[in-house]
């Protein structure tokens, strides 16, 4: 294939979940590097030091403010990469990372860490604690089809983007309380359960119809209104689902069916 | 887009009477799991089961025919079936899942199949997905106090409830029939309700509902290939008597007429949430 993609593993204060998250595509993780993206950096799985040029960087991580090296790099993804992924919770949101007070062995003075929205700008967010393999997935062959494809193709890209790069737009802290906030407050909910499905933690349940948080337990991932069917709904793509999972199936090698 | 993609549209019921004696209409989502459950085409489906308190629905993952057969009949209150997606395919290890929904639920469905953010190995597990026509739904409470109080009738003593012809109706075991106007109900819907655009769950694989057919009967749209190839199958094999929607009474005319009802007013309602306060709107998750 020619015309390949170049893509980046950016490695922040992050648990290697999110990278474990893209790896759980199995083949269909080769198949992404033998027909779609170079891989040109990733500290777990490529013998590359500096962070280069590269068309799409997967972030993986919140940045340690105490961190010089972290800060620095971060800056430099920015720089180097045209588009930037927030790939998981503690990239776009901070996640599990916003509760960090420091004192651990080696580094007891790294305490602050904060989402990369918070130091550069993002331009696409894949929350949750881990994204999907499958979300992944599906990311990597829109950003594809964005930098490669034909005009059908980018506009059918463009429109599966748009809401991950309006997540990016909305702000860098997220919890259990927008289920809250954006959805049930503002008259919209009716109680599908999709946001108590998608919680990794399980602190959703559903009570008489609504979600009832348990925000001792939320670690602030940001899946439960990121897969909230009123968070956002793009008609215009959603409603052709089956010609899109036909696609992505087809980019995968798994046509036929 | 009113009655959205689909490639075939029959009137039917389910040939096993068993079946059919329970269920809400024509039996089609109980008949349809049964038979694919049977073929090995799921290994199990969400269903509303019964709850702890009459007619308030309890989302489980059935895997045997019994376990659809208790869940059948419309419960009008909020079954949040979207709940266990992720756990029908890691606690009970499903690999072929089969749900049914609401048409907002098939929505959920799609967005998690094309989004899968918190839904890892869900895409692809999705085998058959059956949305019911919906106008509205009520919260529990409502429900409660549209029976009890409006038609005097105890949740423990209903039977069956129907909305139809302009009338809720509740049926009790003791062959009474409590009816009320459609109206009085209207204030009891849930508000979430009010900015759906979908009224016979366009993203469904097959989606069914009563209206447009005879009693006892079912209108079904055949929308997806995976629908069709099960759908298809199942008549063959005798588990449906079908008629042409086309020699039916009322049939799709209706069907259109209510659809366009719905989403017309409801579209209404999201363009006046938009300027809802003074300068300033309410959410619209549609973009
Ligand atoms: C809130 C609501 C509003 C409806 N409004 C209309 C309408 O306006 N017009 C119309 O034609 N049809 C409407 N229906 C659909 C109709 O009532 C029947 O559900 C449908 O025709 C299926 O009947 P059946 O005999 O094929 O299914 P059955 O064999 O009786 O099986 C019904 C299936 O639906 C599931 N179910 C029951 N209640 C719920 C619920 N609240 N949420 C999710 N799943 C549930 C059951 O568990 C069961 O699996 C509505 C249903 C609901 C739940
Ligand atoms: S996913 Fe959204 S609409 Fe569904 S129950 Fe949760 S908050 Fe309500
Ligand atoms: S409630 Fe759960 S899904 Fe939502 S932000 Fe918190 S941890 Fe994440
Ligand atoms: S009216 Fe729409 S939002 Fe309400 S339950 Fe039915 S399908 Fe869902």
């Amino acid at each position: 294939m020619v015309n390949k993609i170049t893509v980046g593993h950016v490695h922040m204060s992050g648990c290697t979940g999110c990278l474990v998250s893209l790896a759980d595509n199995y083949e269909g993780l080769f198949k992404i590097l033998d027909d779609y993206a170079d891989l040109v950096y990733c500290l777990t799985l490529a013998d590359v030091r500096h962070i280069p040029e590269m068309d799409v960087a997967l972030v993986e991580g919140s940045v340690c403010l105490q961190d010089e090296c972290s800060v620095r790099e971060i800056k430099e993804t920015r720089e180097k990469a045209k588009v930037v992924v927030a790939l998981g919770g503690c990239a776009a949101y901070g996640n599990i990372t916003r509760f960090c007070r420091g004192g651990q062995w080696n580094q007891p003075q790294h305490e602050s860490y904060v989402p990369i929205g918070d130091l550069i700008d993002v331009d696409v967010y894949l929350p949750s604690c881990p994204p999907g393999a499958e979300a992944i997935r599906n990311v990597c062959v829109m950003a594809y089809l964005l930098l490669q494809g034909n005009d059908d193709q980018k506009a059918l890209a463009g429109a599966y983007l748009k809401p991950l790069m309006d997540l990016a737009k909305r702000g860098t802290e997220a919890c259990g309380c927008d289920l809250m906030v954006d959805v049930i407050n503002q008259g919209l909910c009716m109680g599908c359960g999709t946001c108590a499905a998608s919680c990794p933690v399980r602190a959703i349940t559903i009570e008489y119809g609504r979600p009832n948080i348990d925000r001792e337990m939320c670690i602030k991932c940001g899946a439960c209104y990121a897969q909230c069917p009123r968070s956002f709904f793009s008609f215009d793509v959603v409603n052709q689902f089956e010609g899109i999972i036909e696609a992505i199936d087809g980019a995968m090698g798994k046509g036929g069916e | 887009m009113v009655l959205g993609n689909y490639k075939t549209a029959v009137s039917a019921r389910a040939a096993d009477a068993d079946i059919l004696k329970c269920s809400q209409d024509g039996g089609i989502v109980t008949q349809l799991f049964a038979y694919a459950l049977e073929e090995g085409i799921i290994d199990g489906a969400i269903v509303a089961g019964p709850g702890d308190e009459p007619f308030k629905p309890e989302p489980i993952v059935a895997t045997s025919k019994a376990e659809l057969l208790a869940a059948r009949g419309t419960k009008y209150s909020i079954s949040p079936n979207m709940m266990l997606i992720k756990e029908a395919t890691r606690s009970y290890g499903l690999d072929k899942v089969g749900i049914v929904g609401t048409p907002c639920q098939m929505q959920a469905l799609r967005k998690a199949q094309l989004y899968p953010l918190g839904m890892r190995k869900v895409p692809d597990k999705i085998a058959l997905a059956i949305g019911i026509f919906c106008m509205e739904n009520f919260p529990y409470q409502g429900l409660e106090s549209i029976v009890e109080d409006h038609c005097n009738i105890k949740m423990e003593s209903a039977v069956k409830m129907d909305i139809g012809k302009g009338k809720f109706s509740v049926y009790t075991e003791r062959g009474a029939l409590s009816q009320i106007p459609l109206g009085a109900t209207h204030k009891y819907e849930q508000p979430g309700c009010h900015v759906c655009l979908d009224y016979v769950a366009n993203l469904a694989d097959v989606s069914t509902g009563s209206v447009g057919s005879p009693d006892g009967w079912s209108t079904v749209f055949v929308r997806t290939k995976k629908g069709e190839d099960v759908w298809s199958k199942a008549v063959a094999a005798g588990y449906f008597e079908t008629k042409d929607i086309a020699g039916v009474k009322p049939g799709l005319d209706l069907v259109t007429k209510l659809a366009t009802g719905k989403i017309d007013k409801n579209q209404k309602t999201l363009e006046e949430r938009a300027s809802f306060g003074v300068g300033k709107g309410l959410r619209n998750p549609y973009i």
